[in-house]
């Protein structure tokens, strides 16, 4: 029993060092490293730490998507190699990045638009996201699990320099920061609804959410997950002990 | 007895720790059971003869390039070849420009026949882009639900009117998935201004190949690409123009067009206990003024609004797209509403081609359960809650001390 006990306390103190709660393969796998997609439907599956290289002309539209999950803080590094010859006036190129409900993110870090001039022969763009949470107000525009896109374009640029050819890599970084700070879980994560639509007569009665799902729910929705709250909890439990042990002895006749 | 309830009680919380929070709930991509198609549209005109490629005529290279793609095709990819101004060498205008042939069936690829049929090729007459254009789409007619059409040329249409442009648009708005990605070789203005549009027109892309492997190492990633189809193929739908009329929309990806400024209405069943996620991308296929706009509102069927999505933005852009949660539960009085009004709407500009066909719009529908608002945090955090913890402590041991104190002064008296 002791031994129990003591192997749950040694798992519970030594949680905060090992982050492999958080899952990030919600997704499908990744296509690799080679490629990007021309629109939102086929944009290509990236994940972190995959470097991405792949050749593209001026003009282009590239789309690439990646999964993430709440604590997470996704960032972008992009590198473009610009064409030596053929270039005749400043680019701005831009990374944007879309949610699930392909809803504009905004970028808390790194240089989003920068705009290349002609003498400069590699132009880095980059873009950090607010920390994932893990729910969100329906009217509200944070960040939450599920799918992101990622489009890289030039916005503006002299029209005799579309179609030359350039070298993009882009790098994706996902650390996970501290899950605490937020309350509540979405119920299901922002992914893209990969199905053909269907114009319906009547409505469809969708049938209640099982009741072993329901159950299961409650069974554990009452204990948070894992986070910095814990720590702190627990450890101001241990602080109120100690200061009562503290406190008691004050009383105690001095001999 | 209480050491292991205890024990129980943290392996429950390791475990649900461990179950993390978002389930890989992708839904199953519609694993395509049609092959990738693509059809090459090859220029075969007079003009194709300058040898300002590497010290080679454009037609030699073109040739080459052709070679190394079809031995490098995927196989399962099937691929066509059209040719045009191929044949006709001759003055005649009406004649030139009704000149273009498929010279591989749209198919699995017999490399040697293809090799054979590109070998033949020489540089000879007009230039009917919008013409090959429209045969292309006719070749892939029924061959699969995402087509690609590659057009591969030297020089600007010679035998407008048809606008290749107009063609490429009107084709777009036919058919449902039909890209042109288009390769200037050696481009002057002309061309390359009507290559981008008839790109941008289909949603395609623009490339210009100044050598050889820019050219051949261009043709096989659009080759490449066309191998990688979309997951699902949008279902067309038409909406109305008010929310009596409107389609009912299940879950699911829907095409429709939209005029610029245009309203159009959908309508969509949210049941009890759900939360409707609809997003909405137009595709911007024409050029337009600088600034730009997309708006989605879901508004009940009497037209009370409950929420809107929407972007803006200036520049060049392929799409604009917004999106908008909503689910009943946040207001208890709005729960028992089934039906639910989607407007999308545009504030989009356009100086030149304002007509029909109307703007690419995608329309995606989605079903999830709805999310509860979470209740007041259960655990806490910071240095306040220690203090607080703490002096509840000391304050405790003190009454405790003097509890303990007085009870043994009064259990010695008696």
């Amino acid at each position: 029993m002791r031994i129990l006990l003591a192997g749950a306390a040694l798992g519970l103190t030594l949680l905060p060092a090992v982050p492999a709660w958080a899952d990030p393969s919600a997704g499908p796998e990744p296509a690799g490293g080679g490629s990007a997609g021309t629109s939102f439907l086929n944009a290509v599956t990236i994940a972190p730490e995959q470097p991405v290289k792949v050749g593209a002309a001026i003009g282009d539209y590239l789309y690439w998507q990646f999964p993430a999950t709440a604590g997470q803080r996704p960032e972008l590094a992009i590198d473009v190699a610009l064409p030596d010859e053929g270039r005749t006036g400043d680019q701005s190129w831009t990374v944007e990045v879309f949610d699930g409900l392909r809803r504009r993110q905004a970028c808390v870090g790194g240089e989003q638009s920068p705009v290349a001039s002609t003498t400069v022969s590699e132009v880095r763009i980059g873009c950090r996201l607010r920390q994932v949470r893990s729910w969100a107000e329906p009217w509200d525009g944070d960040p939450l699990p599920g799918t992101y896109y990622v489009r890289l374009s030039s916005t503006r640029l002299p029209e005799k320099d579309l179609g030359l050819p350039v070298e993009v890599s882009l790098a994706l970084t996902a650390p996970t920061g501290d899950t605490g700070a937020d309350q509540g879980e979405l119920a299901a994560p922002l992914v893209p609804v990969n199905q053909p639509g269907k114009v319906l007569t009547t409505p469809v009665p969708t049938a209640p959410a099982a009741p072993g799902d329901g159950e299961d729910m409650v069974a554990t929705a009452w204990l948070p997950d894992f986070s910095s709250r814990w720590i702190w909890t627990a450890g101001g439990g241990v602080l109120a002990a100690v200061a009562g042990l503290i406190g008691f002895s004050w009383t105690r006749r001095r001999a | 007895m209480i050491h292991k309830r205890l024990s129980i009680v943290a392996a429950a919380g390791l475990i649900a720790v461990a179950v993390p929070g978002v389930s890989p709930a992708h839904a199953e991509p519609g694993t395509g059971t049609e092959p990738p198609v693509v059809e090459l549209v090859l220029d075969v005109s007079g003009s194709m003869k300058a040898a300002d490629i590497d010290g080679e005529t454009r037609m030699a290279v073109a040739k080459r390039a052709f070679n190394d793609v079809v031995d490098a095709l995927p196989e399962t990819t099937r691929l066509g070849i059209r040719v045009l101004g191929a044949t006709y060498g001759g003055k005649s205008k009406r004649q030139g420009c009704r000149d273009t042939q498929q010279i591989v069936e749209v198919g699995p690829v017999n490399r040697v026949a293809a090799k054979n049929a590109i070998a033949t090729l020489k540089p000879t007459g007009f230039t009917p882009i919008g013409l090959a254009l429209r045969e292309a789409a006719k070749d892939l007619d029924g061959a699969g639900t995402a087509r690609r059409i590659v057009l591969i040329t030297d020089g600007e249409d010679t035998c407008t009117p048809p606008d290749p442009c107009d063609v490429a648009r009107e084709l777009a708005a036919q058919g449902t998935d039909l890209v042109v990605d288009t390769l200037g070789l050696a481009p002057d203005e002309k061309t390359r201004k009507q290559l981008v549009c008839i790109s941008q027109a289909t949603g395609g892309t623009y490339a210009a190949a100044q050598s050889e492997e820019e050219l051949t190492d261009r043709i096989k990633q659009l080759v490449d690409r066309a191998a990688l189809p979309p997951p699902v193929t949008p279902a067309v739908v038409a909406g109305a123009k008010d929310c009596a009329g409107a389609p009912l929309l299940a879950a699911g990806v829907y095409s429709d067009r939209e005029l610029i400024g245009e309203h159009r209405f959908y309508r969509v069943a949210v049941s009890e206990g759900d939360e409707l996620r609809a997003s909405v991308s137009i595709a911007l296929d024409r050029p337009l003024n600088r600034d730009y706009g997309v708006l989605i509102k879901a508004a009940t069927v009497d037209g009370r609004e409950l929420v809107r999505g929407l972007d803006a933005g200036s520049g060049r852009a392929d799409v604009i797209s917004a999106g908008l949660r909503w689910s009943g539960d946040e207001e208890p009085a709005l729960s028992a509403i089934s039906e639910i009004c989607l407007i999308v709407s545009n504030s989009l500009a356009s100086a030149t081609a304002a007509g029909a066909p109307g703007m690419p719009v995608e329309l995606t529908i989605g079903l999830a359960p709805a999310s509860q608002a979470p209740d007041a945090p259960g655990l806490g955090r910071g240095f306040l809650l220690l203090f607080v913890l703490a002096i509840a402590g000391l304050i405790a041991g003190v009454l405790a001390g003097w509890l303990t104190r007085w009870w043994v002064a009064k259990w010695k008296e008696n």
